[in-house]
């Protein structure tokens, strides 16, 4: 059974909920409960049905599995091809569960056209499933696209008050960053007659047409992580979007920049990144240090959370493209290794904390209505139960050994100091500014007296709350302690990258 | 000439004979039995889809037959736009009809003129002569200043009907003075005919050139080219909606079958003069098109800027001169028809008895007002900026394909910045529809067949997207690919 049944596994987890979002919607205006039901009912079947792909993960190979291939466009040479390696299965594990995650969240904030709100949620969890899975170029770029309008008109219909310009910006920049990696697709597909993304791994191109399709995949990766100087959409459309909006954008969309730098640029263009790595690698420590101050001198929670997401971020991108001076001065890819490891752990552990800070900022904005640091101070004293979470999840955030978040930044700071001792001194800064920003922020909301009277009479967290922030927790202590279950699961797919990376392909 | 050849032209005839039948029925019908004329209508874009298709014609691999002493063309890119034609023309009738009977104006030469503009978009597809070209397009031309003009009440109307006649005047004028400079040139009126005459005497004549401007000019009224374009705004605005729809849709299918058959069945030799004409007008085009469209409040006149935009893909499909590139274009423009009806049979929708939708305005809220038809004029409005899985999206890759493999990638990327540019004013009415609150509440209603078919349209830009595959290869099989 298992056979077949995985042949369609990952048909089922896209399709599934954006046929199941059809459902919701025709639910109706009139129903809130039924929508919701179903799209609960929905979002933990997708999850149940996707754990095969982490018990059934063959963790010996960097081969593609669960494969699915059938022809799309014929006379154009694309496929749906779907498929997962050690890079994409924690990527959709990390999506599955956020979409149950976000559901339950948005059960009672969200009044308005609550059958429409959880179908744009079902509707994005398939399309990200299905950026991560899809094997064929064009595929993953009609998925990287329709991504887009659920996410758009979640922004627009359920945001604050400054949402339409907020979604506009968001939609834009994303749409002109991808447009340029489009063309740079076509003419991939010109090169060698096909849209298969691994065919394109083992292309020979020259330096000149790598280093075009760097900067096309640059243009639109870049934009999506997002990198300085690009990122200015971010923390407009975290501000404005609802909880569940910031939540899936900073807990999966960031990280399709970050997987695309691994499917797309360095196995395709290796000569070109390793010649621009400056570029990225100096972008992205100008992330980590400088949004790292401005994260500092936010008022608005949202805000905060939404630059430290780039601050963090920048971690992904410097660990990938590292492994290119540390291959050059070591010649070896062991401590590359640990650079990409590192960033894929950075990944995986910034979706669970920055989606938790988020919903943590949600649970404060559903009963008080306000993002603003100044109106808070002293919620412990109201809420404890809820005090505790938070401030486990800026912990977290800035590193606390033990917590997911440390391991990451961990890695890549080693992996740094092999490439170059500044890189590394950058690097872990954001130790002490991560720590200074995040408890910073605890204390001046979570500490000290009460100020405001509202926070007099808050509620502590109910049950439904402490369900999503627990789980949560409980994910974010479990990778910290014990995170070996995730690196064995990439580590053959790192290795398989690392071999093509350090090949040149020019002809 | 036999009668195989003659038979060549059976949807023609019945075209004919329908718009004739019509006016005559319509003599002998009561007021409240007008409804009857719509059917009639029906049923001949429906028969006819079916005479076009039933109709063998192509034996041992013959891939055209030609009738009138060569005039008329019968191939499989004429009859997959044929069909189209049909199919566009189909859900013309069934909007109109809901908008001629709420603005008291359901009259049958409505349907006659609408018959006889399709009959002159079938011949010019058919064209294989210059003559056939010239009898077409004035047919087409002559209905449509007569349907702009079609509320007599209405003076915007018989303003735009005055500029649109005096300006496409001049257009047949200047194309009618290429052709006769190319006529002299060649001494021929057969497109096949003055491909070989070029091919033996060479490209280099200077008359030639001359005329292949003139002709240039022609279509590039024809599509609305900028700098050819100042009667689009106007007419799309003056018109009665019901008449829009057809402006907008079926004779750019016709347009892109003359410039085919023009361009490159006939001055295919002289492919190095035209591309750069062309490339010219597309930049021009899709520049000024996104940009102009921008400002305007005035739904249809956004629009009208944004078939200008559209307009200039098509052509960028046509430049590279390569078979892959026309089977592109004409996947745009079939795409693109299909897309404009949709988004003016929206205007038709929100247009309330006797006071028609023309500003942005009137699409706020509407997704309170009815998420049905709201997220119809999303998928068309996505569709349009090309975000995929709208069918929208496939035309631009196929064309952006063509342009790059003809290695002009300053072309492409010139158009896919003005595309995201132009992605702005599309959002801007989903941001009216979904993000604004409705100012009117009254409920939206229309008849079960206006509803259909709005929703048979919508599905064929989502559903023809996703499984963009069977239309993308009828395309390209009709250039031989």
């Amino acid at each position: 059974m298992n056979g077949t049944m995985n042949g369609f596994l990952l048909s089922i987890l896209i399709w599934l909920p954006i046929l199941g979002a059809v459902a919701v919607t025709l639910a109706g205006n009139q129903r809130p409960a039924v929508a919701k039901g179903l799209a609960l009912l929905i979002s933990a079947a997708t999850f149940l049905l996707g754990l095969p792909l982490f018990f059934s993960f063959d963790t010996s190979t960097a081969a593609m599995q669960f494969v699915e291939y059938r022809p799309w466009i014929e006379t154009f040479n694309i496929h749906y091809k779907l498929g997962v390696d050690g890079f994409s299965a924690p990527l959709i594990l990390l999506t599955m569960l956020f979409g149950v995650l976000v559901v339950i969240a948005g059960w009672r904030s969200i009044q308005k056209n609550v059958n429409q709100y959880m179908a744009a949620f079902l509707v994005m969890e398939g399309l990200m499933i299905g950026v991560f899975a899809a094997l064929d170029a064009l595929l993953f770029y009609v998925f990287f696209e329709a991504m887009l309008i659920p996410m758009f008109l979640v922004i627009g219909i359920w945001g604050g008050p400054r949402r339409v310009y907020a979604t506009i910006k968001f939609f834009l920049y994303t749409f002109l960053g991808s447009v340029f990696m489009l063309i740079g697709l076509i003419y991939l597909y010109i090169q060698s007659g096909t849209w298969d993304i691994l065919a394109w791994h083992e292309l020979p191109l020259s330096f000149t047409a790598q280093k075009w399709l760097f900067i096309g995949f640059l243009a639109a990766f870049a934009v999506k992580v997002p990198m300085f100087p690009v990122h200015t959409w971010l923390p407009d459309a975290h501000v404005e979007a609802p909880t569940g909006g910031s939540v899936v954008l900073a807990a999966i969309m960031l990280k399709i920049g970050g997987y695309g730098f691994i499917r797309f640029s360095l196995p395709i263009t290796p000569d070109a990144s390793a010649a621009l790595d400056w570029l990225v690698i100096g972008l992205s420590l100008i992330a980590v240090v400088y949004i790292g101050f401005v994260a500092l001198a936010q008022q608005d929670m949202k805000k905060l959370i939404a630059y430290s997401s780039i601050s963090h971020m920048g971690f992904v991108t410097l660990g990938l493209f590292i492994a290119f001076s540390i291959y050059r001065k070591t010649g070896g890819v062991a401590g590359a290794a640990l650079g990409v490891e590192g960033a894929m752990m950075q990944m995986i552990s910034h979706g669970f904390i920055s989606g938790a800070l988020f919903l943590t900022v949600g649970v404060l904005y559903d009963r008080v209505h306000s993002r603003m640091i100044k109106d808070y101070g002293g919620v412990a004293n109201t809420m404890p139960w809820f005090a505790m979470f938070a401030v486990f999840f800026l912990m977290a955030n800035s590193g606390l050994p033990g917590t997911s978040g440390f391991v990451g930044e961990f890695m890549v700071i080693l992996a740094a100091f092999q490439a170059n001792f500044w890189f590394a001194f950058l690097a872990a800064l954001t130790l002490i500014l991560g720590a200074a920003y995040s408890l910073w922020l605890a204390k001046r909301v979570i500490f000290g007296a009460v100020v405001n009277h509202e926070v007099k009479s808050l509620k502590d967290v109910n049950s439904r709350e402490v369900l999503v922030l627990g789980i949560l927790a409980f994910a974010i202590l479990f990778f910290g302690l014990w995170p070996q279950p995730l690196v064995d699961m990439m580590h053959a797919s790192v290795d398989n990258l690392l071999q093509h990376i350090v090949q040149s392909k020019v002809i | 000439m036999n009668g195989a050849q003659l038979l060549l032209a059976a949807p023609e005839y019945w075209v004919l004979a329908m718009a004739c039948v019509i006016m005559v029925v319509d003599l002998f019908l009561k007021e409240e039995r007008r409804g009857i004329i719509h059917m009639l209508a029906m049923l001949t874009v429906v028969f006819a889809a079916i005479i076009t298709l039933r109709h063998d014609y192509l034996v041992d691999g013959v891939l055209s037959m030609t009738a009138f002493e060569g005039s008329f063309i019968r191939d499989p890119m004429g009859d997959v736009l044929k069909v189209f034609s049909f199919v566009i023309m189909g859900l013309i009738f069934t909007y109109s009809k809901f908008y001629l009977r709420s603005f008291n104006m359901f009259r049958a030469d409505f349907f006659t003129l609408s018959l006889f503009a399709l009959l002159g978009v079938m011949l010019l597809i058919s064209a294989n002569s210059m003559l056939m070209i010239y009898l077409g397009l004035e047919l087409i031309s002559l209905s449509v200043y007569a349907l702009v003009a079609f509320n007599p009440d209405s003076g915007r109307g018989t303003e735009s009907a005055m500029k649109y006649f005096v300006l496409g005047s001049m257009a047949s004028g200047m194309l009618l003075y290429g052709m006769s400079m190319i006529y002299g040139a060649t001494g021929s009126l057969l497109l096949p005919e003055i491909a070989e005459a070029i091919r033996t005497q060479g490209a280099d004549d200077i008359l030639l050139i001359f005329g292949l401007v003139f002709v240039v000019v022609g279509i590039a009224f024809k599509f609305g080219a900028v700098p050819f374009h100042m009667w689009i705004p106007d007419v799309y605005e003056g018109a009665p909606p019901a008449v829009t729809l057809f402006i907008s849709s079926v004779p750019k299918l016709a347009a892109f079958a003359m410039a085919y058959r023009f361009l490159s069945s006939g001055l295919g030799e002289l492919q190095i003069h035209w591309q750069s004409m062309l490339a010219v007008l597309a930049v021009l085009s899709i520049i000024l098109g996104n940009l102009a469209a921008i400002m305007q409040t005035n739904i249809k006149r956004m629009l009208a800027y944004s078939t200008i935009s559209h307009m200039g893909f098509v052509f960028l499909g046509l430049l590279p001169g390569t078979a892959f590139g026309y089977g592109a274009s004409m996947y745009y423009v079939i795409v693109y028809g299909i897309m404009s009806v949709a988004s003016f049979g929206m205007i038709i929708l929100l247009s309330a008895r006797g006071v028609e939708a023309e500003h942005l305005d009137d699409f706020k809220g509407l997704n309170q007002r009815n998420p049905f038809y709201a997220a119809i004029m999303g998928l068309v409005m996505f569709s349009m900026a090309g975000v995929p899985p709208m069918v929208g999206f496939f035309a631009k890759l196929m064309v952006l394909k063509a342009v790059i493999d003809a290695g002009m990638m300053w072309l492409a990327i010139t158009a896919v910045v003005f595309a995201v540019i132009g992605a702005f004013y599309y959002l801007r009415v989903i941001k009216y529809m979904y993000f604004d609150e409705p100012e009117n509440e009254t409920p939206i209603i229309a008849p079960v067949d206006f509803g259909a078919a709005l929703a048979l349209n919508g599905a064929m830009i989502l559903g023809l997207g996703i499984f963009s595959s069977s239309l993308i290869a009828i395309c390209m099989t009709s250039f031989g690919l």
